[in-house]
């Protein structure tokens, strides 16, 4: 370790999320402590199945490309790598494709040049059904039933990159890296470990960046974030003078959005922060050391699929009826009925119930927790009400949620005798038509020959 | 006698990724976090309680140097499926305000 001593690798994470925003203010004061590169991680599956499915970014173009402007103009002058991974929220083909296109628009518009990578990672669904045969793709737990059937069905599926890929852009020539799905931590780690900096610290400092300025004492808003990783700790500094990271803040920190707050599984092995210690070095900056990072056995890449369930139709409405409320489980049974019973009659069997989804929610009862919700009693004197129907076209579906509105508007109860009208309905017509929906289709990781034969690299001269 | 939503300095719940739900019960000094792990009523066990699970399936731990408590179960609905109720799982922490912590 000795002739480490001094050893220092700076980085800066520009943001937790590419376009959700950071103060100019701060990456110009971190581009000050002349940092090794910069990174930022693009994506999550946090804004859920659709982006991945449906090819969009889960941010507007708009604030994606005022992101990455201030990144590319920093690290041009700079003269340092800029590292993006999970291209556009999901990193599937149109995502990284949306972004590179944004960076060669500013390129053309700052008149700047450079050498670019884009790695892709959109699996090929050979690929995919060759390695299931071969036993090489395997469940994480819990995960859906993942079988050749689902890859055909699938509207994409992408592997999530280690940071292997990225070492090997940089490693031929290029500055900017537009990386589809990725580790997030991996975007941070590849380059310190080349220059020495033990995995322990290189992989829990890339934990704490990828997520920008999140572990901060008390956060205002995305923010940058940097860290300078030596040969046995790590310190992290919000570059923002207002912002403090503290012993708790950082420690607490590795909590946020992990099943496990100490054992965090990549690609090429596990970063273990069970020993690891936080002090303060002064009222906004943590030292970190003790971390450590436990080499895999095999090596493996995380998948991530999305595959379209159907097309959605939803009402809104509301009970103030305090007789059907007090029964409002009951009545949600007999509509269920109805609705099925008038779907059989209107498209004379063409369509059965195990055609579409009808799914109704109810907010002042359990809306939002569902099954999970531990009080059963309604003592609220309005309910509100979603009718959900899925079905394989938009068309049946807003004539099944249309059949419902009547069905749900008129459904009897024994207190009243009469025609009644029991649901307020607010907007008109009352069904909203929601598209495509998608659900997550796989939580299985493969094992591949090598780190790389899953992301293939495209090399552009950006001019 | 308090609740751990009067004694925490913030519940919270979140996805971690599109199959689990986490759960963080954070304390903003030692000696309430103390109190709480002491008192042994937030645990693997009291969590499954309050989640209709059973207790293999919860994940739980201290995290002393982060003055935390941390759970994790499986989702009921995966993230974003046709009966999910919360896309980010970001409401499904109030069962755990309730839990009753001794001692004053």
């Amino acid at each position: 370790m000795s002739e480490n001593k001094g050893l220092e690798v700076r980085v800066v994470s520009a943001s937790g999320v590419c376009g959700s925003g950071f103060k100019e203010e701060s990456l110009e004061e971190a581009i000050g402590r002349k940092p090794h590169f910069i990174g930022c991680d693009g994506g999550s599956t946090d804004p859920g199945p659709y982006p991945l499915g449906a090819g969009i970014t889960s941010f507007p173009r708009v604030s994606i490309k005022r992101d990455l402007r201030l990144m590319i103009l920093a690290a041009r002058k700079a003269g340092i790598p800029l590292l993006i991974g999970s291209a556009g929220t999901a990193g599937g083909m149109p995502h990284v494709a949306a972004v590179k296109e944004v960076v060669e628009e500013i390129a053309a518009e700052e008149n700047l040049k450079f050498p670019m990578a884009v790695i892709t990672a959109e699996q090929d669904k050979d690929y995919l059904k060759k390695r299931l045969r071969e036993g090489r793709i395997k469940p994480l737990d819990p995960a859906p039933d993942f079988d050749e059937a689902v890859i055909d069905r699938s509207s994409r599926i992408v592997g999530m990159m280690g940071e292997e890929p990225f070492m090997k852009a940089l490693d031929n020539g290029a500055e900017v890296v537009i990386a589809g799905r990725a580790s997030d931590c991996a975007i941070f780690a590849g380059i310190p470990i080349r220059q020495g900096i033990p995995a322990g610290v290189a992989w829990h400092a890339a934990k704490i960046l990828e997520c920008g300025a999140a572990s901060v004492e008390q956060r205002k808003s995305p923010d940058c974030i940097m860290a300078t990783c030596g040969s046995d700790n790590f310190v992290v500094e919000p570059l923002d003078p207002d912002l403090r990271c503290t012993p708790q803040s950082i420690a607490a920190h590795s909590l946020y959005e992990n099943a496990d707050p100490y054992r965090l599984v990549e690609s090429n092995g596990t970063i273990d922060l069970t020993k690891s210690d936080y002090e303060a070095l002064d009222n906004r900056r943590v030292i970190v050391r003790g971390s450590d990072f436990i080499p895999a056995k095999t090596y493996t890449v995380k998948l991530e699929g999305s595959e379209k369930v159907g097309y959605q139709s939803v009402i809104i409405g509301s009970i103030r009826d305090p007789f059907i409320i007090r029964q409002i489980d009951d009545w949600v049974e007999r509509l269920n009925e109805r609705v099925h019973a008038r779907v059989a009659e209107v498209y004379g069997g063409a369509i059965s119930a195990d055609d579409y989804i009808f799914n109704v929610r109810i907010y002042g009862k359990n809306g939002t927790m569902g099954p999970l919700e531990p009080v059963k009693e309604v003592t609220s004197h309005e309910l509100c009400l979603l009718f959900e129907v899925t079905a394989a076209d938009q068309e049946t579906a807003s004539a099944i949620a249309a059949v419902t509105r009547h069905q749900a508007l008129h459904l009897p109860i024994p207190e009243w005798s009469g025609l009644i009208t029991g649901v307020a309905c607010p907007y008109n017509p009352s069904y909203l038509e929601r598209g495509a929906v998608y659900r997550f289709c796989v939580n299985h990781v493969v094992e591949p020959d090598d780190p790389y034969e899953m992301f293939p690299i495209d090399y552009v001269n950006v001019h | 006698m308090a609740t751990l939503g009067e004694l925490a300095r913030l519940i919270r719940s979140k996805n971690a990724g599109p199959f689990e739900l986490t759960f963080d019960i954070m304390f903003a000094d030692r000696e309430v976090y103390e109190r709480v792990k002491q008192s042994g009523v937030l645990s693997r066990e009291a969590v499954a309680r309050r989640y209709g699970l059973p207790a293999d399936k919860v994940k739980f731990f201290e995290c002393d140097n982060a003055l935390a408590f941390k759970a994790s179960i499986p989702r009921p609905v995966f993230q974003g499926d046709v009966n999910d109720s919360d896309g980010h799982g970001g409401q499904q922490y109030v069962p755990l305000m309730e839990i009753e912590v001794p001692g004053q």
